[in-house]
């Protein structure tokens, strides 16, 4: 609650940003990214007259590794884990360039990539202040949790609620649908509102933790993120993604990332457990163990 | 309903995963005045109303695809303990007046608003409660005396000569356990799988705990999902008939397989991984079977029910029946943090050490 009055004025602020913002810098991709690759398609409907958004879907992209475009690497101590630790390359999903940090912001995005493998949990005070969220196996929030390489499941019934799923450390978020009002608390997932317009399920998503990262590259946002998403089925077998990012205390605009999402086909697929808390327990607590 | 991030250790999370210590009831008898006696009606504590015949004649509503409709929000908190006190004098289902005695007796062992333990535990109490559900404070509405309906006394069945190996490791176990409860763990790994934010109440079967006993319930064609609220996973239940994972592919939550039968959801869950802890009390998961049965009894309940079985553990299967309440759609479920926040297994371990440093706990 503590965020309520000023999240209600960014919102406004927001809105208007957003306008100008999709106008000038990502109208193309609004517009037409979607269905470039695709020839026009309609999808299924579930009896309430809306697409079945229904399936296990996964992100192809390496985005969890940087959003911005990554050289192939060798990771974290080669000496190690030889190839078995490397991380391939990718290219940028950020439309239109780069992330437009505030100046003043981007300081930070390069001490956390300095300190993205560093934890220290011996004063509750800075428990956050060191090491990727994902490096702990923190709830990854949005729209990370989307690009991780893991699938995910969107349940999508009867009920004002959609839910998805997500294999990396079981993270779940609900959707509520045509919901009015603002996150009740803050919450590493956030608080998920959505609606449709026409066969675009939009997600306005607030309330999130501020400490989730966007990727392993230390880019990050404030406790004043906003994020919107916009899942388009463009084929039986494709979602296209988009989300705009907002957040007016690191970045100078509205900016957007957009790829798609493929359903897994493979007979009998199903989610499984990435249950990651065990292996961090050494990591972070490691050194309060009793030793002989 | 209540956001608690941080895990709150020095409460005994009661019957969760069979692991954690079990509560040590107050012995004090409850005085006569802790709350006003007269004939029981959980819900609304006025007089009770004449008990209608169980509500056969309800049909279920069903999804537009057409199965039954189980989608909502649940409650499943009572005081209503899993095994039958010796208190009642073994009878199953109590009178109205017994059973607003029996809720009485449980609801003063339970609950932390009372004035009985000094300026101290006053303090320790309060802020305790506010975070519990006030709905672990009452008894099952149809005033049974245990959870568990079969065998026929309400207990577990007793169990069957265990071998050296599962002795040491229960005896392991109880060791642990109570070098927590001094305040004294060694390591992180020997602390519960709920207190390590691992599993805690979304592992079958699932029991009533002091807080956060809900569950939302998702439903698209071909699968039931239940999310359980903590700790924030999604149980998916494919109905489609598609086999088992290979039994080489284990899991901490197992694997589960569902199917309507008639108005019930039948679950069947399998491949649980062999860790301390993951299956219920120390069962053996190289044998241990467990369906669970779920039906839509009235709009706002579902009637929840699960069966174990193992023959290298009890001498006999045995079953437990719990309501599940549906909560006003206004009440909502929230996120339920739990490692990201974990501050208490630091201070558990440090203060240990500290302890060490000082002279404590040397044998």
């Amino acid at each position: 609650m503590r965020n309520l009055c000023r999240r209600v004025m960014i919102l406004g602020v927001t809105a208007a940003v957003i306008a100008v913002g999709l106008t000038v810098a990502t109208n193309a991709g609004q517009q037409a990214s979607p269905a470039r690759p695709f020839p026009p398609y309609k999808a299924p409907r579930l009896a309430d007259g809306h697409p079945d958004l229904n399936g296990l879907w996964q992100a192809l992209v390496t985005a969890n590794i940087d959003l911005d475009d990554h050289e192939a690497q060798s990771g974290p101590h080669p000496e190690l884990l030889g190839a078995y630790g490397g991380w391939p390359a990718g290219q940028r999903i950020v439309e239109g360039g780069e992330i437009p940090y505030q100046t003043s912001a981007l300081a930070k995005r390069t001490q956390n990539l300095e300190n993205r493998m560093k934890v220290d949990v011996s004063d509750d005070k800075k428990w956050h202040d060191l090491g990727d969220p994902e490096f702990k196996c923190y709830l990854p929030g949005v729209p990370r949790a989307t690009y991780m390489p893991f699938p995910f499941q969107i349940v999508q019934g009867s009920s004002p609620y959609i839910l998805i799923a997500y294999e990396f450390t079981s993270a779940t978020r609900t959707i509520r649908m045509n919901w009015k009002g603002d996150a009740p608390t803050d919450s590493w997932m956030g608080w998920s509102r959505g609606r449709w317009e026409g066969d675009t399920l939009v997600v306005d998503v607030t309330g999130q933790r501020e400490e989730t990262w966007f990727d392993r590259a230390g880019n990050y946002h404030s406790d004043a993120l906003h994020v919107v998403e916009r899942y388009t089925p463009v084929s039986p077998y494709h979602l296209m993604y988009e989300a705009t990012i907002e957040d007016p205390k690191v970045f100078t605009r509205p900016w957007k990332i957009s790829f798609p999402l493929y359903r897994r086909m493979e007979k009998d697929v199903q989610q499984l457990e990435f249950k990651c808390v065990p292996w961090t327990e050494e990591l972070l607590f490691g050194k309060f163990r009793k030793t002989p | 309903m209540v956001v608690v991030a941080v895990v709150i250790v020095p409460v005994a999370l009661r019957a969760v995963a069979g692991q954690a210590p079990p509560a040590q009831p107050a012995s004090a008898a409850p005085p006569a005045s802790a709350v006003p006696s007269k004939p029981f009606d959980a819900a609304q504590g006025r007089p009770a109303p004449k008990r209608p015949a169980p509500p056969k004649a309800w049909t279920p509503t069903r999804t537009p695809w057409g199965d039954p409709d189980l989608q909502g929000v649940w409650n499943d908190a009572t005081s209503t303990p899993l095994q039958r006190p010796s208190t009642r004098g073994g009878k199953d289902v109590l009178s109205d007046e017994e059973a607003n005695e029996f809720q009485q007796e449980l609801a003063f062992d339970l609950t932390r608003d009372r004035r009985d333990g000094g300026p101290e535990a006053d303090v320790n109490r309060a802020y305790n409660d506010h975070w519990m559900d006030a709905r672990r404070l009452k008894i099952t509405a149809d005033r049974r005396t245990s959870l568990i309906v079969d065998p026929a006394d309400g207990r577990i069945p007793p169990l069957v000569p265990l071998d050296p190996e599962r002795q040491n490791a229960r005896a392991a176990r109880a060791n642990a356990n109570a070098r927590f409860n001094a305040g004294m763990p060694y390591s992180p790994e020997e602390m519960s799988l709920p207190v390590r934010c691992i599993i805690r109440t979304d592992s079958p079967p699932y029991l009533p705990t002091i807080y956060n006993n809900d569950f939302q319930i998702f439903q698209s064609p071909g699968f039931v999902v239940i999310a359980p609220e903590m700790i924030h996973s999604a149980r998916i239940i494919p109905l489609d008939g598609r086999p088992h994972l290979g039994k080489n592919l284990r899991q901490w939550l197992g694997d589960t397989r569902g199917r309507f039968d008639g108005g019930t959801l039948v679950i069947e869950t399998t491949n649980f991984r062999t860790d301390d802890g993951v299956v219920f009390q120390g069962a053996n998961p190289a044998t241990y079977t467990i369906t669970e049965r779920l039906r839509r009894v009235a709009p706002d309940s579902i009637s929840y029910e699960f069966t174990v079985e193992d023959p290298t553990t009890w001498t006999k299967p045995w079953t437990a029946l719990i309501p599940w309440t549906k909560i006003d759609p206004a009440e909502q479920m929230y996120e339920y943090g739990c490692h990201e926040d974990n501050y208490d297994i630091v201070h558990l371990l440090r203060g240990a050490r500290t302890r060490e440093k000082n002279g404590e706990g040397k044998r």
